[in-house]
């Protein structure tokens, strides 16, 4: 056997495995999903074979009344969906910084002990945590309890099942996948240029915005990107924190599977889910292309 | 002095060792600089050379004593409000500027408007040779280039006073020695105080006014190049700068007797009286072996290995007491290294004026 031969061969076992596994339950799956969603919904669940845009038509406005309706609630609950996602990255993000900050000037061992407890939740079960969350912020629950012996509230404050519900319990679940990167990129920072900075007589304000800022931004925006995604998509958190009144996408599409057992129109409504997040992607590929002068500087 | 532009007054600064010991980094120094001058603080790793620098800088706060620079007491100013710029060891160039905008900043965080700072960039760019690379990033210059951008950013606002901390060690041999010279020559230009840092004896002794000779955290000698190597102090100066050959014993005023009993004669000390301990130092290249040299004392010795540096030729050889000695002779000399073989004894002859005599010890 000859060297590339004996390469192609190593390659071959290295990648094949996941390869493969990515093709069987990813990209299969997927492309089941692709057709479903141009597929006729059955009159008692199931699909027929045969062309049918209406599924999208209902979500965006172009369904033909024969079949079905097109209910402007959908483009609402995706707008509804960005917004919560987006404050869910937005609060994870002001939690984090400091806090990584804070982490990364820490002595080895202490950043090592802070770092295992930013984990600690995975070893967890989610649905566990957020039951404990129902716990505390149901009108029974301990923050009420405590306010109403206290005398500060005389009834219980309306906190479960509310966008400020779903909103923390995102923040919750979230603030490790906004931490690491975080942490990553501020680690990697070199203090030298902040030093620098300082030196050449630029104060603490300047110098964060145009020197640790500029330097930190691929860990910020690789967090975004890691907490926007699942957070649009998420069905757990509004589930167990939203109740029935809060409607995400998440639970739109698993009311369209489960329920509703409208696989057609789930998978349409998937697919846009999968449309807004390739546009976010392109435009975080697009803009990290440009830094990535300062990326590959800094790394 | 009355012309000090930095005055420092029993700084004093201790660090706690990983071990939990406390290293005195600055052991009371005192320190003044004059307006102009280009200073150079010497020293071994861990000396207290980088200490000093930061004090002065602002990064390293003091235990004790003060720091005035041009009169004002800088000594709780943070970094960024003291009239002095850094050239990094390691440049420490922002990556994600252009030469132009890291060149810039130091006049944007002062205030000034753009206008002006573009042409005073531009300006300062052409000074180091640099002109038109405006537009760059650090990245895509060689060493030296991001050196001389490292050195634009630090002096286009005109500081009091610029501290360099060991800046051309990263650079090769031939491109440092370009910009010793380079450096010395843009200073008398500039007209600005520069404190350069380095364990570079040989670059200290080329581009200083004065040489302050670090170790322990204190300050060993100040003095001009001249009289740091031709006249050190003490010991540790005497052997930290050049290479040397130390005899410890006793001096009469005119004659030096060495612990072992060999007499080394030396040009008359008003100092010593009665017979004085000391230390005395003959310079390597102080030694010739010339034979028409009769009139001048000699010392026997057995030479023990011949090194060819290029200019000269390194003789290592030992006292019929055992002392080891360098003599370094010039390469013009070749016949008369010819004759010399490891083995052969050999006679050593000095110049008594060349002979230096210590007489403080280590300074206490």
């Amino acid at each position: 056997m000859n060297i590339v031969a004996r390469r192609r061969l190593q390659l071959g076992l290295l990648l094949g495995p996941v390869t493969l596994f990515l093709l069987v339950f990813f990209l299969v799956p997927l492309g089941i999903m692709v057709v479903t969603s141009f597929l006729t919904p059955g009159l008692y669940g199931g699909v027929e074979w045969s062309f049918y845009p209406d599924n999208f038509g209902r979500i965006l406005g172009f369904a033909n009344p024969e079949f079905e309706e097109y209910d402007p609630v959908y483009i609402g609950i995706f707008l509804r969906s960005i917004r919560i996602a987006a404050m869910t990255v937005g609060a994870t993000l002001l939690v984090c910084y400091p806090a990584a900050f804070y982490i990364s000037r820490l002595p080895d061992r202490w950043k090592n002990f802070c770092l295992f407890l930013i984990t600690l939740p995975f070893f967890s079960s989610l649905i566990v945590r957020l039951f404990v969350w129902v716990m505390i912020l149901r009108p029974t629950g301990l923050v009420n309890n405590t306010l109403m012996a206290t005398g500060i509230i005389s009834a219980p404050l309306e906190m479960i099942y509310t966008d400020g519900a779903i909103i923390l319990g995102m923040v919750y679940v979230f603030i490790p996948f906004m931490f690491m990167p975080i942490y990553a990129s501020i680690e990697k920072l070199d203090w030298r240029l902040v030093q620098a900075s300082l030196d050449l007589g630029a104060g603490p304000i300047r110098t964060f915005l145009r020197i640790i800022l500029p330097l930190t931004a691929p860990g910020i925006a690789g967090g975004s990107v890691i907490v926007f995604i699942p957070a649009l998509g998420n069905f757990v958190v509004p589930a167990v924190l939203g109740g029935a009144k809060v409607m995400m996408l998440g639970n739109l599409i698993e009311g369209q599977f489960l329920s509703a057992r409208n696989w057609p129109f789930g998978s349409a409504l998937a697919m846009m889910v999968m449309a807004v997040m390739l546009v976010l992607l392109l435009a975080y590929v697009i803009l990290s292309g440009r830094r990535n002068a300062t990326a590959a500087l800094t790394a | 002095m009355r012309d000090a532009i930095v005055r420092l007054a029993s700084a004093a600064k201790a660090f706690a060792t990983p071990e939990g010991r406390q290293v005195k980094a600055l052991d009371g120094i005192d320190l003044e600089i004059g307006r102009n001058e280009f200073i150079t603080l010497l020293g071994p790793f861990g000396c207290g050379k980088t200490t000093l620098l930061q004090a002065i800088s602002g990064f390293v706060e003091l235990d004790a004593g003060r720091i005035m620079i041009d009169g004002e007491d800088m000594t709780d100013r943070p970094p960024y409000r003291r009239p002095v710029n850094t050239v990094f060891q390691n440049y420490a160039l922002f990556p994600h500027m252009s030469v132009g905008e890291n060149t810039a900043y130091a006049l944007e965080a002062a205030g000034v408007g753009k206008t002006e700072r573009i042409e005073r960039v531009r300006a300062m760019l052409k000074m180091v040779g640099l002109e038109g690379m405006e537009g760059r990033l650090p990245r895509q210059l060689s060493g030296g280039q991001q050196q001389r951008v490292a050195l634009a950013r630090a002096i286009v606002a005109r500081p009091k006073v610029l501290l360099l901390d060991e800046p051309l060690s990263a650079l090769d041999r031939h491109l440092r020695e370009t910009m010793q010279l380079e450096l010395k020559n843009l200073q008398h230009e500039l007209g600005i105080t520069f404190i350069f840092v380095t364990h570079d004896q040989q670059e200290a002794l080329t581009m200083s006014d004065r040489v302050a000779v670090l170790a322990e955290g204190r300050i060993q000698q100040l003095d001009t190049p001249r009289q740091i190597y031709d006249h050190p102090q003490n010991t540790f100066v005497a052997s930290f700068i050049g290479a040397s050959n130390l005899f410890e014993g006793s001096s009469d005023g005119r004659t030096f007797v060495t612990s072992e009993g060999t007499a080394i004669l030396h040009a008359p000390a008003a100092a010593a009286e009665g017979r004085e301990p000391a230390v005395a130092l003959i310079r390597p290249e102080s030694f010739f072996l010339a034979s028409s040299a009769d009139t001048c004392p000699a010392i026997d010795v057995t030479v023990e290995q011949i090194v060819y540096v290029g200019s000269s030729f390194e003789v290592f050889a030992r006292t019929t007491s055992g002392r080891k000695l360098m003599a370094q002779i010039p390469a013009s000399q070749r016949g008369a290294i010819g004759q010399l073989n490891a083995g052969q004894s050999a006679r050593w002859h000095y110049d008594p004026a060349s002979v230096h005599l210590i007489t403080t010890r280590e300074a206490a």
